[in-house]
């Protein structure tokens, strides 16, 4: 081929005389950023993603297969593993839906003890969650700070019930152990200690030029697409939904209890980019305090466990019911036949929802901007695949 | 709105596609006919009293015994802030819904969810592929006659029991 003739070539490919190449690549399923094993087919143009399709199943455990198996008491520490970052709601998830087949009332202690279990595991679920975030964008010292007082909310939770991650601390009907002694004392000293450091986040990372960079206006989700694939949780409320299971649908105790449900407001960029999924779970972590510290004023003495059979046979029919999990409003499915075991279990989490969504936001966004789309999503992977 | 007053006014309006209310179960329910289900639910996302504009929860159950897999709807409105629950009856041997994922796009995943567990087929799906089981998997593991295959790929899923 003369030069000539190549000069002609490379003008025919294109107004900027580069010849580009759509690419393929494959992210996952170990992935450091992928916070479990999932895995994403990428097609790329240089560093602009065209779409990037999720495959997951890789943590696929038949947990729900599971439960048609092992009895209604017996499935309890397997919903600790449908997502081991927040196991308490799962747990509470398995627990009401079994009382609302059943027609069980939880003593009022009990529902405390399962609030103050739930907001302390929130809590830690948030702490990981925005930790993690700033680790993949490239920010390693606020993980270790995050992750310290995570520590620590393992700490209390391991006293509670004996367990740092997957709990099994509640039983259908309320909870398995009470507080144990002196607890109080404990909890609202970690609070005081915990509710300044929060504003040291801030500090350290929130309003930093270069995260912003990455962050602000990446990704927005208007609400009505957050509405149309179901997100949840502070993935909704980011896109300036302002709708909390805890305060619309209040279960359990929190309709004694006061908090703002945050929303975001673009205050960085666009409403519901990554810099406001970020900062509505910074925001609720405070709410989870005040929730925190009104529980401990206001608990109730008297048992915390309701009675219920060992042989645990709930009439024939399905039942639904919503918990707000750290992921957002986490719905369980469960139909019974009237025998000892579930007929069904199905478990519609957050997580799911929003893996469906990433194929659509990610289309033009540059590739490391995945990365970000993924963790300000908060997902969990194996609550996607259960 | 109520249960209700729901049915009927989806009775009103599709006469013979809209089943029995159940009234008297934990979550009241309305019973639709698989050839109605599109229409029925592009209308309660459409009407501006009923405004269903979330699929909470899409799920499939297997009653063997009646001869049928059955297809539930938790749908929720976040302007009305109302439920209903739609269940759809497939027969077993040849089950066949159309999607409701141009209704709902968080339809699409939940719909190949059921379709990989217990092989509901998803008329007029854009994407209809498993997505929790690998994709040569043989059979439907949530359907109550499953039984596991005893080698996949030469990785045998027998295993001693440890307590034995």
């Amino acid at each position: 081929m003369s030069l000539a003739g190549f000069e002609v070539e490379v003008q025919q490919t294109g107004s900027t005389g580069l010849e580009t190449e759509e690419m393929t690549l494959n992210m996952g399923p170990q992935h450091p950023s992928t916070h479990g094993v999932l895995r994403f087919v990428v097609k790329a143009d240089g560093e602009v993603m065209r779409e990037a399709v999720p495959d997951v199943g890789y943590l696929h455990r038949s947990i729900e297969k599971i439960s048609e198996k092992v009895g209604y008491h017996g499935f309890m520490p397997y919903t600790d593993r449908v997502d081991y970052v927040a196991a308490m709601f799962c747990n509470q998830g398995w627990g009401m839906v079994c009382e609302k087949l059943a027609g069980i009332e939880v003593p009022k202690r009990g529902e405390y003890c399962r609030v103050i279990a739930a907001e302390f595991n929130r809590i830690s679920s948030h702490l990981l969650s925005v930790g993690t975030m700033v680790l993949d964008i490239g920010a390693t010292t606020p993980f270790f700070h995050a992750f310290r007082e995570r520590e620590k909310i393992n700490d209390l939770l391991e006293e509670l019930c004996g367990a740092r991650l997957t709990y099994n601390y509640m039983r259908i009907g309320g909870v398995a152990w009470d507080l144990p002694p002196g607890y109080a004392e404990k909890c609202l000293a970690f609070l005081d200690a915990f509710e300044p450091l929060i504003d040291e986040y801030d500090d350290l990372i929130t309003y930093n030029t270069i995260y912003l960079g990455r962050v602000a206006d990446v990704a927005a989700i208007t609400g009505e697409e957050a509405i149309n694939y179901n997100l949840v949780g502070p993935n909704l409320r980011a896109s300036g939904i302002k709708y909390d299971v805890r305060r619309d649908e209040p279960y359990s105790v929190y309709s004694e209890l006061e908090f703002d449900v945050p929303v975001g407001t673009g205050e960085q960029g666009t409403v519901g980019d990554c810099f406001d999924r970020y900062i509505v779970r910074m925001r609720e972590m405070r709410e989870s305090c005040r929730i925190l510290r009104q529980c401990f004023k206001q608990m109730p003495g008297g048992p915390v466990i309701a009675k219920v059979p060992r042989k645990f046979k709930p009439p024939a029919g399905d039942a639904y019911i919503r918990v707000e999990s750290a992921r957002g409003d986490m719905g369980w499915y469960a139909v019974s036949d009237g025998s000892e075991f579930p007929y069904r279990c199905k478990v519609r989490t957050g997580s799911f929802a929003a893996m469906s969504i990433i194929d659509k936001v990610s289309r033009g966004l540059m590739l490391a901007d995945l990365v970000a789309v993924i963790a300000s999503l908060d997902i969990v992977a194996p609550e996607v695949d259960r | 709105m109520d249960a209700a007053a729901i049915h009927q006014r989806l009775k009103v309006r599709f006469e013979a596609g809209v089943g029995d209310c159940d009234l008297q179960a934990k979550d009241p329910f309305i019973m639709v006919e698989p050839a109605a289900i599109v229409d029925v639910s592009r209308f309660l996302h459409d009407d501006p009293e009923l405004r269903f504009d979330c699929l909470s929860n899409q799920s499939g159950v297997d009653y063997k015994a009646k001869g049928v897999i059955e297809v539930v709807y938790h749908l929720f409105s976040y302007p009305q802030r109302h439920h209903i629950v739609l269940k759809v009856d497939a027969p077993r041997d040849h089950p066949e819904v159309p999607t409701v994922e141009g209704v709902w796009k968080a339809a699409n995943w939940h719909e190949r969810e059921i379709y990989d567990l217990l092989g509901v087929v998803f008329t007029g799906h854009s994407d209809l592929r498993r997505l929790l089981m690998p994709e040569d998997w043989i059979g439907h593991p949530l359907r109550k006659d499953f039984v596991e295959p005893e080698e996949y790929h030469g990785i045998s899923t027998r295993r001693e029991s440890l307590l034995r």
